[in-house]
């Protein structure tokens, strides 16, 4: 038949384009990330314990690790109540909510920077009143956490929202009327649903948050020792002429990501979650 | 939602102690709903709303004006141009390239595939710092094509066309992806009716495929807009934010603010809210689009 012929032989001009696209992606992507790795790696991961032997390098992986580790646990759990409140409550304004929860994705992180810093800073009543308290904000961890989770914040919302958008009320209903509390409901009914969506998504955010820079460089500080996350540590290294150092340390957050990246494809194609 | 529940309660018996029990477990169960109402506007009040807010006043109390102002002098203007340029060819080859792309990976079988498909994703996964430190690891003094790209007379690092391939390399996934979601919820059959038709596979792509998706690609393209216009950190390892040349919008709000010049600092960044605001506006407008089209 000619339709599944057309399905399974491309035409020879498609065929050249589908090369030429598969040459761009692998000379954009690919090729990079090679080099990256494999500069990374490539003495023998001396370069890489030199760089993890200085205290500098390795608190800021740490500080990375923990930020971004409990931002994703924020997300998971504040992520999923947002999109609930947001698929079952009547709520005035809701559609313009809806389209503020995107503007993350949307707003160089950059000028999310700028924003904390105007919000949390020395001139603010908030920024003095925190300070004032001995709880300063800006320039300091929590800073951190609030970019993190401002940057992150549309992952699993996004995520979860389709799911529950197609769950039957009638089987909450169902449970509800069969005498479960809200919590039991939510337990045996929902979060089977939402689980593998809202997880992978918390995945995929936590290796974001990993990277994240933009924001940070402008709200953190980086003071070596206390708020200097491992992207700006690397930018560091890198200013200061030492890309070796800063390719095994970037080698070593790569491969970190890129597992997180597998593992989140892994949990939407085995637990059958869609990649929004 | 308690309206079955006293229905049911009626006929039975030992109606009034159930249907008060029931009428207290509803109250715990508004109660319980107010509360995540409440927990849900405060995470999204303090998170979104207020940096958003802190912003917008800061701006009105010195003046849209005064900070757009700002935005005249020629090293602005400069940086503005390169955005500007890097923006829109993102945008093009991105178009060209993300929906050849996504055809490729969902209606072709091929030995690269499965390649393609992971490689179409990878540039969520890394940090922009280190996609420009890929590059220059490529690129830079003893890069490891640095003596190809001398020989070829081009300068990379610190230069147009390094700014080009960071900006490349993070606005990759958009179109690519969303168009693949596209044509993937599509299936085939309106192109096999084309092809039975005996139509080419030349007008089979610009007659059906593309109409077709027109809706997921421009929310791709908004979405590589938006990325472009944004990203930071591989142009400024990239490129050194060198004031004039290769300084962007985002590399000089980095300047500005390192050198306290805050009505420069907020009037870029005002100008870049606004941009990604619009978009914001445009995208969920063809999210509506894109979903009424594909039922």
């Amino acid at each position: 038949m000619k339709s599944t012929a057309y399905a399974l032989e491309p035409s020879r001009g498609e065929r050249i384009a589908r090369h030429l696209t598969t040459l761009y992606l692998i000379l954009i992507v690919a090729v990079p990330l090679l080099a990256l790795l494999w500069y990374g790696v490539s003495d023998g991961l001396v370069s890489l314990r030199e760089a993890l032997a200085s205290p500098v390098a390795r608190q800021a992986l740490w500080l990375t690790l923990w930020t971004s580790a409990l931002v994703a646990v924020i997300n998971l759990v504040l992520g999923t109540a947002t999109a609930f409140v947001l698929v079952r409550y009547r709520i005035p304004g809701k559609s313009l909510l809806s389209a503020l929860i995107d503007l993350p994705l949307a707003i160089p992180t950059l000028v999310t920077g700028v924003m904390l810093a105007i919000l949390y800073g020395p001139e603010s009543l908030l920024g003095q009143s925190f300070t004032n308290l001995g709880f300063p904000i800006l320039f300091a961890k929590p800073s951190i956490v609030l970019a993190l989770a401002f940057v992150t914040l549309p992952f699993v919302i996004r995520a979860v929202e389709p799911v529950l958008i197609e769950l039957d009320p009638g089987e909450e209903e169902a449970a509800f009327t069969l005498g479960a509390g809200p919590i039991r409901t939510f337990r045996t009914v929902i979060l089977p649903a939402i689980a593998p969506a809202a997880l992978s998504a918390s995945i995929r955010s936590l290796g974001r948050a990993m990277g994240e820079f933009g924001s940070i460089v402008v709200v953190a500080g980086n003071i070596p020792m206390q708020t200097l996350t491992a992207p700006v540590y690397i930018l560091g290294e890198i200013e200061s002429g030492a890309p070796r150092a800063a390719a095994a340390v970037s080698a070593l957050v790569l491969a970190a990501a890129l597992a997180l990246h597998g593992l989140a494809h892994l949990i939407e194609r085995r637990l059958g979650a869609r990649h929004v | 939602m308690s309206e079955p529940a006293s229905a049911v309660a009626l006929p039975v018996p030992e109606a009034p102690p159930r249907s008060r029990a029931r009428s207290s477990s509803a109250n715990v169960r508004r109660l319980g709903q107010f509360a995540l109402g409440g927990v849900v506007l405060a995470y999204l009040g303090t998170i979104l709303i207020a940096p958003l807010g802190a912003m917008a006043y800061e701006i009105i109390a010195l003046g849209p004006l005064t900070a757009l102002k700002s935005l005249l002098e020629p090293n602005a203007l400069l940086a503005l141009r390169m955005t500007a340029i890097l923006t829109v060819l993102s945008v093009v080859i991105n178009a060209v390239v993300g929906t050849l792309g996504a055809v490729a990976i969902v209606r072709h079988r091929f030995p690269l595939r499965p390649l393609i498909n992971a490689l179409s994703d990878l540039p969520l996964a890394v940090s922009p710092v280190m996609v420009g430190l890929a590059f220059i690891l490529l690129f830079g003094r003893e890069g490891l094509l640095a003596s190809l790209t001398a020989a070829l007379g081009i300068k990379v690092v610190f230069a147009f066309t390094g700014l080009l391939l960071g900006t490349l390399f993070v606005s990759l996934p958009y179109t690519i992806r969303e168009v693949a979601y596209v044509l993937e919820e599509l299936g085939t059959s309106e192109e096999e009716a084309a092809a039975t038709l005996g139509a080419s596979p030349f007008q089979i792509f610009f007659r059906v495929t593309l109409p077709n998706v027109r809706f997921g690609l421009a929310y791709g393209v908004l979405m590589t807009l938006a990325r472009s216009v944004g990203e930071f950190g591989a142009v400024l390892v990239l490129g050194g934010s060198i004031s004039g040349q290769t300084q962007t919008a985002t590399t000089f709000i980095h300047d500005a603010i390192d050198q306290r010049a805050t009505a420069s600092a907020y009037g870029m960044a005002l100008l870049l809210a606004l941009v990604s605001i619009v978009l914001l506006l445009g995208l969920e407008w063809f999210k509506h689009k894109k979903h009424g089209g594909s039922r």
